[in-house]
Order: C-alpha cells, then sequence, then structure tokens
C-alpha cells in the first residue's frame, strides 16, 4: 500500500510512540492527566473528521455515540469485572444505534442538513431520557443510572487479564496509543477501496450511485465505523474521570466536537487532533484565568472558524506554505472540502 | 391525574390540553419556518430568539410596560431588530452556503446564551399567566391555555393574510421561488430577504413572550424548544405556514398522548421519534407530499 511509504505517514508512525513514551518522563503528573483526556477527545474528534472530513455526513450528533459508550461502558465495567466486557459494550451500543439511525436517514434518503439536524436530535433525546432517570428505579444490574448527577465512581481501564487498574501514566499510554492507533488506521483506511469510495461519495454521490455503488452502504458503513471510533473514546472518557453524565449529550458538547474538526480543518485527519488540542487547551486556559464564560469563547471561536477560516487551519497553512514555496509558480488548487 | 369527573370532562380536558400542545409547537416552530421556507437559511441560533423574546418581555413587565405592549410590541420589535443586525452582520454573507450558515449560527446560538448568562444571569423572576383559571367539569385548566391556543391561530391566520393577500407577500413568495428571476425583474432580493428574516424574527420574539408566563426564562431555554422546532420545520416540508401547521398538529398530538400515556420526557421522546420514522417515508416533510405549492 502506498501510504504506508508515504514520509507523513511513517513520521507519524516513529515518532507518535517516542513522544507518548517521553512524555511521562518529562512533564508533571497533572499535566499528564490532562494530556489524557485531550488524546481521547481528539480520538472523538478523529470519529467525527472520518464521518464528516471524509464521508461528508453531517453528524452533528456524534456526542451521542460518545455518551452511548460512556454509559455502556460504566454499567458493564461495574456489573462485570474487569474493563474488557465495557470497552465491548461501548462498541457495540453505538454501533447498534447509529446502524439504526442511519438506515432511518440514508435509506430515506434524508438531505445533509436534515440529517444534521436529526443527528443532533438523537443527542438532545438521549439528553432528555438520561437527566429523568435519578432515583433508585432507574439501575442496570448494580449501576445506578443516575439522572442528572451521573455515574460515579466508573472503574479505571485495567489490561486484559491483570487485575490492576492503570495509574495516571498507564491511562496515558492506552489513550494516546488509542489516538495514535486510530489515527494511523484511519489513513490507511481512507486510501482502501473503501475509503476512496466513501470520498467519492463525499465528492459527487450521484456520480458514485451511477458508477454503480450503493453510496446508502457506503455512508451506513462509515458512519457506524465512526460511532465505533466515538463509542470507545467515551468508554475512555468514562474510565479517565471515573465518571459519566448526562452533560455528554448536551447541545454544547454537541457543538464543541463540530469546532475542533471546524477549526482544525474538514478533510484531513491531522486537523480534527489538532483543532482538538488547540480548542481545549485555549478554553481551559481561558477557565483558569477566569477571563470569561465558556460558551462566549466558543461561541466566538465557532463565528471567527466559519467566518474567516471556513476551510480550516490544516488546509490553510497546507495553502499558504505551498504558496510561499512555490511563489512563482502555479498553485494547485485545494480541493473544496 | 383524573380523579373524578365525568368521561366528558376528561375528554374535553384532553382535547384542549392536545390543542395547547399544538399550538405552543406551532408558536415555537413558525418564525423558523418562514426564515427556512423562504430563504433556504437554517437559523441555528432560533432557539435564542426565542430566549431573547422572553426576556424582553418580561424585563418589560418588571419595568413597569404594560403586559400586552410588551408581550405583542416590545418583545417582537427588539428580536426583529436584532434579527435584522444578524442577517446584515452574518446570515448575508454566507448565502446559498447552507452548512455554513448552520455552523455560523451556531456559534450565534452559544454566544447569545454566554452573553445572556453574564448579563442577564439565572434567577430571573418570571411573570404569572393572567386571566386565572377554567372550569371544565370537575377540573381547572388556566385560561392562559386558551390564549396560547389563540394566538397560535391568529398568527397563522395573520401570517397567511401576509403572504397570500399583500403585495410584499406576492414579492417574497416570488423570490422564494426563483430569486435569480425575481432580481431581474427589478425586486431588490436583498431588502426581500432582510425584512423575510425580521419578520421571523419578531414571529420568534411574539412567540418566546407568549410561552414565557409558562415556560420561564432563563438563558438556556432555547435549547429545550430548539429539537422540536427543527423537527416541526422538517417533517412540516417546503411550505412554512401549511407545512408548520400540518407537522405542528401531527407531532402535538403524538407529544401529548405519550405524555398522557407516559411522563412528559417520554413525550418528548415520542415526537422526535415519530419524526424520524415519519421522515424515512417522507423525505421532504409532509408539504413535500401533500399541498405543494402552497404557502
Amino acid at each position: 500500500m502506498r501510504e504506508l511509504r508515504s514520509k507523513s505517514f511513517i513520521a507519524a508512525a516513529v515518532a507518535g510512540p517516542a513522544l507518548i513514551v517521553a512524555l511521562p518522563q518529562i512533564v508533571e503528573v497533572y499535566t499528564i492527566f490532562n494530556l489524557s483526556v485531550y488524546a481521547i477527545l481528539a480520538t472523538l474528534a478523529l470519529s467525527l473528521g472520518l464521518v464528516w472530513g471524509m464521508g461528508g455526513i453531517l453528524s452533528f450528533g456524534q456526542s451521542a455515540f460518545f455518551g452511548l459508550g460512556g454509559y455502556a461502558y460504566a454499567i458493564a465495567a461495574i456489573n462485570f469485572a474487569g474493563s474488557t466486557p465495557g470497552l465491548l459494550a461501548a462498541v457495540a451500543l453505538p454501533v447498534v444505534a447509529a446502524a439504526v439511525i442511519g438506515y432511518f436517514a440514508f435509506f430515506g434518503r434524508i438531505s445533509d442538513v436534515y440529517f444534521a439536524v436529526i443527528s443532533l436530535t438523537v443527542s438532545l433525546i438521549l439528553y432528555n431520557l438520561i437527566n429523568s432517570t435519578s432515583g433508585a428505579a432507574y439501575r442496570i444490574g448494580d449501576a445506578p443510572l443516575g439522572g442528572y448527577n451521573g455515574i460515579p465512581s466508573v472503574p479505571p481501564l485495567n489490561l486484559p487479564f491483570a487485575a490492576a487498574p492503570l495509574d495516571f501514566a498507564g491511562t496515558f499510554y492506552a489513550a494516546a496509543l488509542l489516538l495514535l492507533v486510530v489515527y494511523l488506521g484511519l489513513r490507511l483506511l481512507v486510501n482502501t477501496r473503501f475509503g476512496r469510495v466513501v470520498v467519492s461519495v463525499r465528492e459527487n454521490e450521484l456520480r458514485a450511485e451511477l458508477l454503480g455503488y450503493d453510496v446508502r452502504l457506503y455512508k451506513l458503513g462509515v458512519f457506524c465505523l465512526g460511532a465505533a471510533i466515538a463509542g470507545l473514546a467515551g468508554a475512555f472518557y468514562a474510565a479517565w474521570g471515573s465518571f459519566i453524565g448526562p452533560g455528554v449529550f448536551s447541545i454544547g458538547f454537541a457543538a464543541q466536537i463540530i469546532v475542533w474538526v471546524l477549526l482544525g480543518g474538514l478533510g484531513t485527519l491531522i486537523g480534527p487532533v489538532l483543532g482538538c488540542f488547540i480548542v481545549q487547551s485555549l478554553t481551559a486556559w481561558l477557565g483558569e484565568a477566569e477571563a470569561s464564560n465558556p460558551s462566549i469563547v466558543l461561541g466566538v471561536l465557532f463565528l471567527a472558524a466559519v467566518m474567516l477560516v471556513p476551510k480550516g487551519l490544516v488546509p490553510s497553512l497546507r495553502e499558504w506554505g505551498r504558496r510561499l514555496l512555490g511563489a512563482g509558480r502555479a498553485v494547485p488548487r485545494e480541493r473544496a472540502p | 391525574m383524573f380523579a373524578e369527573g365525568g368521561h366528558i370532562d376528561t375528554a374535553i380536558l384532553i382535547l384542549v390540553q392536545v390543542l395547547y400542545a399544538v399550538g405552543s409547537l406551532f408558536l415555537i416552530a413558525v418564525g423558523l419556518a418562514i426564515v427556512f421556507g423562504m430563504m433556504g437559511v437554517i437559523n441555528f441560533a432560533h432557539g435564542e430568539f426565542l430566549m431573547i423574546g422572553g426576556f424582553a418581555f418580561v424585563l418589560a413587565v418588571k419595568a413597569g410596560v404594560n403586559f400586552w405592549v410588551a408581550m405583542f410590541v416590545v418583545a417582537p420589535l427588539v428580536v426583529a431588530l436584532i434579527g435584522v443586525v444578524v442577517e446584515r452582520l452574518i446570515i448575508r454573507h454566507l448565502y446559498g452556503r447552507i452548512v455554513d450558515t448552520v455552523l455560523a449560527t451556531w456559534g450565534l446560538s452559544l454566544l447569545f446564551i454566554g452573553i445572556a448568562s453574564e448579563t442577564l444571569g439565572y434567577f430571573q423572576e418570571g411573570v404569572a399567566p393572567p386571566f386565572g383559571s377554567v372550569r371544565i367539569g370537575a377540573y381547572q385548566e388556566g385560561a392562559y391555555t386558551f390564549f396560547v391556543i389563540g394566538v397560535a391561530l391568529a398568527l397563522l391566520a395573520a401570517l397567511y393574510v401576509l403572504l397570500r393577500y399583500t403585495p410584499f407577500g406576492l414579492i417574497a413568495r416570488g423570490t422564494m421561488q426563483n430569486a435569480a428571476m425575481a432580481a431581474a425583474l427589478g425586486t431588490n432580493v436583498r431588502a426581500v430577504y432582510s425584512i423575510t428574516f425580521g419578520i421571523g424574527a419578531a414571529v420568534s420574539g411574539l412567540a418566546g413572550a407568549v410561552l414565557a408566563p409558562i415556560a420561564g426564562v432563563l438563558p438556556v431555554i432555547g435549547v429545550t424548544y430548539i429539537a422540536k422546532a427543527f423537527i416541526t420545520v422538517i417533517v412540516g416540508g417546503a411550505s412554512p405556514l401549511a407545512g408548520t401547521a400540518l407537522a405542528s398538529s401531527l407531532l402535538g398530538t403524538i407529544n401529548q398522548a405519550a405524555t398522557f400515556a407516559s411522563t412528559a420526557v417520554l413525550g418528548e421522546v415520542a415526537l422526535l421519534g415519530a419524526a424520524i420514522v415519519l421522515l424515512r417515508f417522507l423525505p421532504a416533510g409532509i408539504t413535500g407530499r401533500f399541498l405543494r405549492g402552497s404557502v
């Protein structure tokens, strides 16, 4: 496969593990703790980068799958020993949900903007549903659903066949490895036959269909894959903070994911990761400085991304770089996302 | 809930509450429907337009303005003004880029929520609904419920007359059908869009004010409206008035029926679930299949 020999792929495959191993040796535990959640959220951003950026599906409720994954992990991990059943449940439940939603949407041929609203609506339904489950009556096995209080003391991750839970550094290794594996895996996937068809559907759905591809199945496939990644990230998130609450289904959280991907750059895979790290460290910094309301910051970032850098940072930077390097030569036009 | 009382009383009460659910759903959605149907713009800050309408009404009443003036003049005017400014500064630059419009207005919605919670805060005293209550056999129902149903009907009629029988309505509908042709015939398309957006915003402001005495006002209240409003507009389809009226009748009835059978939360879940299933079979909404070409 040609992608395996590309310079940037090899660079990421070599530098990534080196960075993951080195970081806990050089920075404080507190930073490691924060970097772990950034890596988990960046994985979530990648799932939307795949579904929206590559597949052209406006999944504005990607948070629904993240939250479902988190809740599935929490419930399974509380009821069964070890985190393996939890992680399996955290993939299975979002995929089933995505398959059902995707069936109604893609086979009904709902237009893209309508789909955006419907996927967001699903997240808000879950928000209302979970919020109404406070009280002792709502429990699955030993796990209380907890309503708006969420589920506390979610068991941490552990390695398969090892009882001891991961410590801060171990959780960081797991989260960073998840991000790296998902990132490299998606880069390879985009260059497979499946990936190429998915991108061609984004570029021109009618043409892909006329060439004989069942567009609906490809959309369903990429949507379910995105849900699986988001669900896995949700499980890691619940294990990281040993908590999962209905806040992950809220409209604000859904908006955050969109901002990461939009700011980083649609149609790229590194963009959403960078976007997530930039936005999260910015909001964390502003939060520490107590400078302003997070809603205002997110809103301004959102508006700025759409109005000023509509292509996103990574594609814009690439274009500027190309212009600087190739001054005088004809600049190849960037493809529209 | 239905302790004593005869069957007829119960039936009337259920009918009134279904009509109320339909009417409030229509009020929540119609401003969004006008903007979407006439301009193809999806305004994600619609919930915040309702929120601002509610706040404008409550603050005006607290400042001593007459209840009805606050509801029917102050709230629509304030929100219309904000709407026109938003159209000038943001929407106008994004015509034809429907996804970018969704994203920009979503950012705007977050911004409004942030500003409202910074300046107005979460502990806003509400305004009690006037009129007292009405007896239906063994039951009591707030008279304001009937008022909300009446406002929804009156608004439907007024908007229908505006779009169907006035020169502005004719121009607006022409622009909606073919903006390029309207421009070629000398219509100032930008002005038409600006006014249409303003009208949509004014209607949203009015709706926010009418619902404020029942729902209360909070900076984040728009979020509770937005999902229902969007689903109603999408299920309604291309025709802003006929579509919204039909969709809110259908979804409001489902919502209220499920609420009677279980809880209010499950009622909303039933509304949204029914809408998703319906769109599997009518992807262009109700007026995409039936009553095509109506207003």
